[in-house]
């Protein structure tokens, strides 16, 4: 379980999916100016069911459902947060996003910085990434590295429940745009990469304990969720399940961190565990040529270059589209990662 | 008849494209813009339907007629006050343009945009809103501003992006930002804030608010995404909005024909997504205040969204970045059959004693000198690319509300 950095005290387990529900239901109980909205998120409660109930709890005033025009949902939101709304508004796929890119890019990152900050866009994209459930090309796909590339905006992606829940009321709260990614193949449990064996749901985790009330888990700040001498990986979302199966799979001490929060990051972090392994894999689901981890290496080397003991692995998606048959051969398992950690351990 | 049954078939098919009918040495066939005689466009019902206003959408409410008088149903109810506050902010809006035009000619600034011609719009539909309505203006409408009375030193300041510029030298000339003055940031992006305008006005539906939302975009933009977006959402959610199409029948050097326009209006878009729309005089002053602010009402009533189209011509190039005479005539402004708005509200007003000739001119010279004198007090706070700059350590802010940590290290890296 990652470092809670709120006291919190008491809860059940919940999926993703609770965590991520609980905390909308949150903080539409906690603040009026909440809305939420996207395509199938009022009545029906969300494709995945995130926003289950929430409709008639609050009513459709402030939960409800949007033609499918991803642009207007993203142009609306920002509208709506110009005005002094926080809508979290959902874009059913990430794959799905980018008729709304102009919006994302052009405008909520930049209203702030262009009106000399006489306006804002305080809002939140929620929208599930990420592969490993036969998605194919346009159900799997990956894509924080285009909004961290974009400056003005928050890039955070969740891999449990409780962080979940957490790092969404504090985006939700964060008076800057955020790109909210779920990795959707850890909604009902967490994934290891080991797709021929059966996956345990979030019930079954012994430390899985998501608060009922309001807590947040700061953005900014990274969690170690393996210590480790040996090699640190740096990764975010599925594969930190990956990377500490790998770990424990091969024997290696390895130091695993979840970054949560892509961009802006928790540097120090970072450089405080490859500054005392001396060496470093990233990993990510997301194709490699410019992908985040790109930029996760170039850090890694500006500011760890004297404590390298081997060059940088990356592991990551390959440069195709995501397909749908090669599920496997495409998404970095556990033995991919193992694989690396044996190249960088040998240097 | 032939003996085939349908020899088009067998017919090499052609790409068909879109011309205007005249090009430079040539003289434009205005007979495309279908106009209304003043006066002859009903006045519907506020809770008219968008099928009800579809066969309005071909017309064009227009209420000064060539005599100068005020004629028809939209022609009552309009306050002399009104009238003198539109005609200088007008003749102000006028002034300003070509002051600033002078000063990106003597490279004080790098860009200008002039809404010469198109005054009557932006001028009109403000003295129609309330304190409070957010509009989302495009880059051509500065007459917000000016009708508002926002300090033109303010103004100038941002487009010489000087040490006293609002927006601290980050963005281009003229793309104001006046939350106060409900005139929301200008992009560079064109049409996305026509759907955000949207989103605005059902927050404040959201709210229980009574302020409504406008949305502004030229003829050519309409061809963008976030147009049919905002109609939809507009629509979905009888949003509390004003869609203004202003259609000054140029894009650039493209014609309104190659914006969809052929055959057609862009009212007609409107009122085929379920808003109830209208095509109007733009360069009639009375027919903009009176259709703004029946379309406000409606907003106000709940009744939802109101598309108008504003058919007037872009009098000057488009930016000073452009030359027109390399695209269409040299003096189509000048057989532009709807004529200039100031002219038309100047002969209405002299009609009936409101205004004078001498007023007129006295009011020039008044303008000329006030903005004369306020650009030399905006030039005092430094001209674009003088020392006299927004400081380098503040292009590092307001890009997050607070600054994280790697921009923190850039600006040291720059020294600043
Ligand atoms: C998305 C986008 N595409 C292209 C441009 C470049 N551009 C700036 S103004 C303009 C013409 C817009 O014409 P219209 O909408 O008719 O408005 P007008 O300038 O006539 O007021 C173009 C193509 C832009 N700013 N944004």
């Amino acid at each position: 379980m990652s470092q809670n950095d709120t006291q919190t005290t008491g809860g059940a387990p919940m999926t993703m999916i609770q965590a991520l529900r609980s905390a909308m239901d949150v903080m539409l109980e906690r603040d009026e100016n909440v809305v939420a909205f996207g395509q199938d998120v009022g009545y029906f409660g969300g494709v995945f069911r995130c926003t289950d109930g929430l409709q008639a709890k609050y009513g459709k005033q402030r939960v409800f459902d949007a033609p499918i025009s991803e642009s207007g949902i993203a142009g609306a939101a920002i509208g709506m947060a110009a005005y002094g709304l926080r809508p979290v508004a959902e874009i059913q796929f990430a794959d799905y996003i980018y008729p709304a890119y102009d919006q994302i890019v052009s405008e909520a990152a930049r209203l702030r910085y262009r009106s000399g900050g006489m306006f804002s866009a305080p809002l939140v994209f929620r929208t599930p990434c990420g592969g490993g459930i036969y998605g194919g090309q346009t159900h799997s796909q990956s894509p924080e590295a285009i909004f961290a590339h974009v400056a003005g905006l928050r890039t955070v992606m969740p891999s449990n429940p409780y962080d979940a829940k957490g790092l969404l009321i504090a985006s939700i709260e964060n008076d800057d745009p955020v790109i909210f990614l779920e990795p959707k193949r850890l909604y009902n449990g967490p994934f290891d990469g080991h797709h021929d064996r059966p996956v345990t749901a979030w019930s079954k985790h012994a430390d899985n304990v998501v608060p009922e009330g309001y807590y947040t888990v700061p953005l900014d700040k990274a969690a170690v969720v393996r210590e480790g001498k040996a090699v640190t990986i740096l990764t975010y979302g599925t594969t930190v399940w990956v990377a500490q199966a790998a770990a424990e799979d091969a024997g290696i001490d390895a130091e695993v961190i979840d970054l949560r929060s892509l961009w802006p990051l928790d540097l120090d972090a970072i450089v405080a565990s490859v500054k005392k392994t001396g060496r470093c894999i990233v990993l990510h689901e997301a194709t490699r040529t410019c992908g985040f981890g790109a930029e996760l290496v170039a850090l890694v080397q500006e500011h760890c270059f004297y404590h390298l003991e081997a060059p940088v692995e990356r592991v990551t998606g390959w440069d195709t589209p995501y397909p749908h048959a090669q599920e496997w051969d495409y998404f970095p398992g556990p033995a991919r990662v193992i694989d690396a950690m044996h190249r960088v351990l040998e240097d | 008849m032939s003996s085939s049954p349908n020899p088009a078939v067998t017919d090499p098919l052609r790409l068909h494209v879109p011309e205007p009918s005249a090009r430079p040495g040539e003289a434009t066939d205005f007979s495309y813009l279908q106009l209304s005689p003043a006066g002859a466009v009903d006045k519907p019902a506020l809770d008219v339907t968008a099928s009800q206003t579809t066969p309005l959408t071909t017309q064009l409410v227009r209420v000064l007629d060539d005599n100068g008088d005020a004629v028809g149903p939209w022609a009552a109810d309009i306050d002399d006050e009104v009238l003198r506050q539109a005609m200088h902010a007008m003749l102000k809006t006028r002034a300003y343009d070509a002051r600033m035009l002078i000063a990106q000619r003597q490279k004080k600034t790098s860009f200008y945009i002039q809404c010469l011609g198109e005054e009557a719009i932006a001028v009109g539909q403000t003295l129609a809103l309330r304190e409070g309505d957010m509009q989302f203006p495009t880059y051509r409408q500065q007459g917000i501003l000016i009708t508002k009375g926002v300090s033109l030193v303010d103004m100038m300041c941002q487009v010489l992006s000087n040490a006293a510029d609002p927006l601290k030298g980050r963005q281009l000339p003229i793309m104001y930002s006046y939350k106060d003055a409900g005139f929301f940031s200008i992009s560079g992006n064109l049409t996305t804030q026509y759907i955000q305008a949207v989103g605005w006005a059902m927050a404040s539906a959201i709210k229980g608010d009574t302020k409504i939302a406008t949305a502004w975009v030229g003829d050519g933009a309409t061809a963008e995404g976030d147009f049919h977006a905002a109609l939809v959402f507009g629509h979905v959610y009888r949003a509390p909005v004003i869609l203004n199409v202003v259609n000054n029948q140029w894009a650039i050097s493209t014609f309104q024909a190659i914006a969809g326009g052929e055959n057609t209006t862009f009212a007609a878009r409107g009122a085929a997504y379920g808003i109830p729309s209208l095509r109007v005089d733009g360069n009639d002053l009375l027919a903009v205040y009176a259709v703004s602010r029946w379309a406000a009402e409606r907003a106000r009533s709940n009744l939802g969204a109101t598309m108008i189209e504003w058919v007037t011509y872009r009098a000057g190039p488009h930016s000073t970045s452009d030359d027109p005479s390399k695209y269409r005539p040299a003096d189509d402004a000048q057989h532009f059959p709807l004529g200039d708005p100031i002219e038309r509200l100047k002969a209405h007003m002299i009609k009936r004693g409101l205004w004078s000739d001498e007023q007129h001119e006295q009011a020039r010279s008044e303008y000329d000198a006030e903005i004369a004198r306020a650009l030399k007090e905006a030039e005092t706070h430094g001209l674009l690319g003088s020392d006299n700059r927004p400081g380098a350590a503040d292009m590092f802010n307001d890009v997050y509300k607070d600054m994280p940590e790697h921009l923190r290290r850039q600006r040291q890296q720059l020294g600043v």
